[in-house]
């Protein structure tokens, strides 16, 4: 019999019942809950007179409405009313039930996908979900972690469990080692321009090879984030010492004799040598350029020495006009070097790449530079109130302030432009964020992945430019 | 949950691939804490010439004629046909709740993206996958014939046209048996609360350190 690999270990782990429909219950371990995705599902608790199967499992934080500034006077600063009642209502919420909550003024409080590991409750090998589809970034973890919708976020504070069709298994590996100035978002990038955003439907990704082993928990966590980019709802990265290393020490991880218990079977939490993947994907890792993306789509991406694409030298219909609406809405003319597109804002930040690592990458690049004044703005939105506080200990935010950035309070910000923080019409924006559809930074706004070091390096110039060159 | 078990209706088509959520509901209307009166801002950036609020009078505002759903002929649509990775990005179950209210029952496309086709089923909307040739063949169809409807019978699991075709579809029996009989899947769930009790306690002896964090 062949061996299991991660995924199968996770879902063994965690199975409650299989149904003869092929349907099973499977256990959730660990429940992150924001102001956006939760209320519909606590109120239908209340109307159905249930209360929460397992308090302890779930923790809160408010983080997609959370204005980015003026944050002294908490819930009463928030400008926009039905922002201010969202995360009103989260609050309400947890207090009712008893949910630990990091609320706006909380020095916790941040993006839910960066406090969870950030706090240690995130653990490797727990199932863990949360109402937002970038809750694969836990899977960098070794755990089994997949964003859900409301009813099932409802379902799981009423029975801890899920109703789940075991996914398919696909391996992502990518060999040997990366180039300097490349990241793990470069690296996310370009499997999904190899693969594409459906590439991944139906299938829990494993990222393995040299190149992953070789990345920190940060850049793991960046290239679980955008699974859900390749259309995988789970992506995951085995435990090995750099997992157990990130994990020791944090406030709810476990200590002494249970420390020592947990660690063991974490060990254990990797694919078997002879276990059988039902999709395989290699690439070379030093093939990887910084990437950029072009268009509407995360998989509309290039390295940044190519060029915009042509649509006419596309022979799939479907794809081809893709690429001639993207190009529309993009404002731009087939064949530009990408490094020719001007800039309007450039934004660090979001759950993809507001970590200590990602601020530090965009530090190096800014140090003694100064904004390009064609810019109208560039800001750095840290993950959490933490990465915040590290990040003035290490210097980060007088290098960014002096360089003429913006130095912000933890939040989504302008990864979604729920807050105040939005590209204008036509606007174009360096971002580190994860999605470039239409209007997702704000209405009209055209937005471009990259890595934190890529958008330093495009705030500093005003365009885009091959972030290796200023690292020389 | 609405039952469902038959429908036809006037189909629309929205002949793009990759329709992501944040198409489907735009941000600023995630910002409601109802589930429902999600219909007037369904797909708001395509349909309307401005950018749209949240409690706005919808029925003021410019709108796209280009758009699919704007056309006379399509408003009453009922079934939705769509591209490859339809659903595709955010979680929100905003995106199914805004179908519903619009008046939509069923989508079918060539693939759907997986939260998106899960939080079709918890909200009586159908997503139907059919291949890439008779989803191209129903979309020459549609644009050929004003009025086109189909009908969709999730018992037999078909979908017919107006000459009599019959195609297909596979779906899996936990999801169908719930929409068939539009059933509260945590009271299904809490059937077996014996055994999610069994599974946790002993959990709690070989994984101790998975419980009393958020507490």
């Amino acid at each position: 019999m062949a061996g299991k690999t991660l995924y199968d270990k996770l879902w063994d782990d965690h199975l409650v019942k299989q149904r003869d429909d092929g349907s099973a219950l499977i256990y959730i371990d660990r429940h992150l809950l924001h102001e956006v995705t939760s209320p519909q599902a606590f109120e239908g608790l209340r109307l159905a007179e249930r209360r929460p199967w397992r308090i302890d499992a779930n923790i809160a934080t408010p983080d997609h409405n959370v204005p980015t500034t003026d944050r002294a006077r908490g819930v009463e600063g928030i400008v926009d009313p039905v922002s201010r009642i969202q995360v009103e209502t989260l609050d309400k919420n947890c207090d009712e039930f008893g949910i630990l909550e990091f609320k706006i003024k909380d020095q916790r409080q941040g993006i839910v996908h960066v406090i969870g590991p950030e706090q240690g409750a995130t653990l490797p090998g727990m199932s863990i979900v949360c109402g937002d589809s970038h809750t694969s970034t836990h899977g960098a973890f070794g755990c089994l972690a997949h964003g859900i919708g409301t009813s099932e976020v409802e379902h799981v504070l009423a029975t801890q469990c899920l109703v789940q069709q075991k996914m398919k298994n696909m391996l992502v590996k990518v060999n040997g080692k990366l180039g300097p100035g490349v990241t793990g978002k470069d690296v996310v990038l370009a499997i999904i321009s190899k693969i594409g955003t459906a590439g991944g439907t139906g299938h829990a990704i494993e990222f393995g090879g040299e190149a992953i082993r070789g990345l920190s928990m940060e850049a793991r966590m960046t290239i679980c984030n955008m699974s859900i980019e390749a259309g995988a709802r789970v992506g995951m990265v085995a435990v090995d010492d750099t997992t157990i290393d990130y994990v020791r020490g944090r406030p709810f991880a476990p200590k002494g004799e249970q420390w020592d218990a947990a660690v063991e079977y974490w060990r254990s939490l990797h694919s078997d040598d002879d276990a059988v993947f039902d999709k395989v994907v290699e690439l070379e890792g030093a093939d990887i350029q910084p990437q950029v993306s072009w268009g509407t789509s995360p998989e509309m991406v290039v390295g940044i020495e190519g060029n915009v694409p042509d649509p006419d030298q596309e022979s799939d219909p479907i794809k081809r006009e893709g690429i001639v609406r993207a190009l529309k809405y993009m404002g731009l003319q087939p064949n530009t070097a990408i490094t020719d597109i001007k800039l309007d804002r450039v934004f660090i930040g979001s759950c993809t790449n507001s970590r200590i690592e990602d601020l530090r990458e965009a530090a190096a690049v800014v140090k003694g530079r100064k904004v390009s004044p064609i810019l109208k703005q560039a800001m750095v939105v840290p993950g959490s109130g933490l990465v915040k506080v590290q990040a003035e200990q290490e210097g980060l935010d007088k290098i960014f302030i002096e360089a003429g950035l913006e130095w912000r309070d933890p939040g989504c910000s302008m990864c979604l432009a729920m807050n105040a923080d939005k590209l204008g019409q036509g606007e174009h924006c360096a971002s580190t964020s994860n999605r470039n559809f239409e209007g997702r930074q704000g209405f009209g706004g055209r937005t471009h992945l990259v890595s934190p070091a890529m958008a330093a390096a495009a705030a500093v110039t005003g365009h885009f430019v091959d972030v290796r060159q200023l690292l020389n | 949950m609405r039952a469902f078990t038959q429908h036809q209706g006037v189909v629309a088509p929205m002949d793009r691939s990759n329709v992501d959520t944040d198409m489907i509901i735009p941000k600023q209307f995630l910002k409601s804490i109802k589930r429902t009166g999600f219909g007037p801002n369904l797909f708001d950036e395509l349909r309307y010439m401005d950018e749209g609020k949240p409690d706005q009078d919808c029925s003021t505002r410019p709108i796209n004629p280009d758009f699919v759903l704007n056309q006379d002929r399509y408003k009453d649509a009922s079934v939705l046909l769509a591209r490859r990775n339809f659903g595709c990005g955010s979680s929100r179950e905003h995106a199914p709740w805004a179908l519903e209210d619009f008046g939509f029952r069923a989508i079918i496309a060539p693939s759907f993206a997986d939260i998106f086709y899960n939080n079709c089923f918890k909200n009586g909307l159908l997503p139907i996958v059919l291949p890439e040739e008779v989803v191209d063949q129903l979309f020459r169809e549609v644009e050929q014939s004003e009025g086109y409807q189909l009908a969709v019978d999730l018992e037999a699991r078909t979908v017919t046209t107006p000459a009599g075709e019959t195609f297909t579809f596979e779906v899996d029996d936990f999801r169908r048996h719930c929409l068939l009989n539009g059933l509260d899947d945590i009271g299904v769930t809490l059937e077996d609360a014996e055994l999610i009790r069994s599974y946790e306690e002993s959990r709690r002896k070989t994984a101790p350190w998975l419980f009393g964090a958020g507490r």
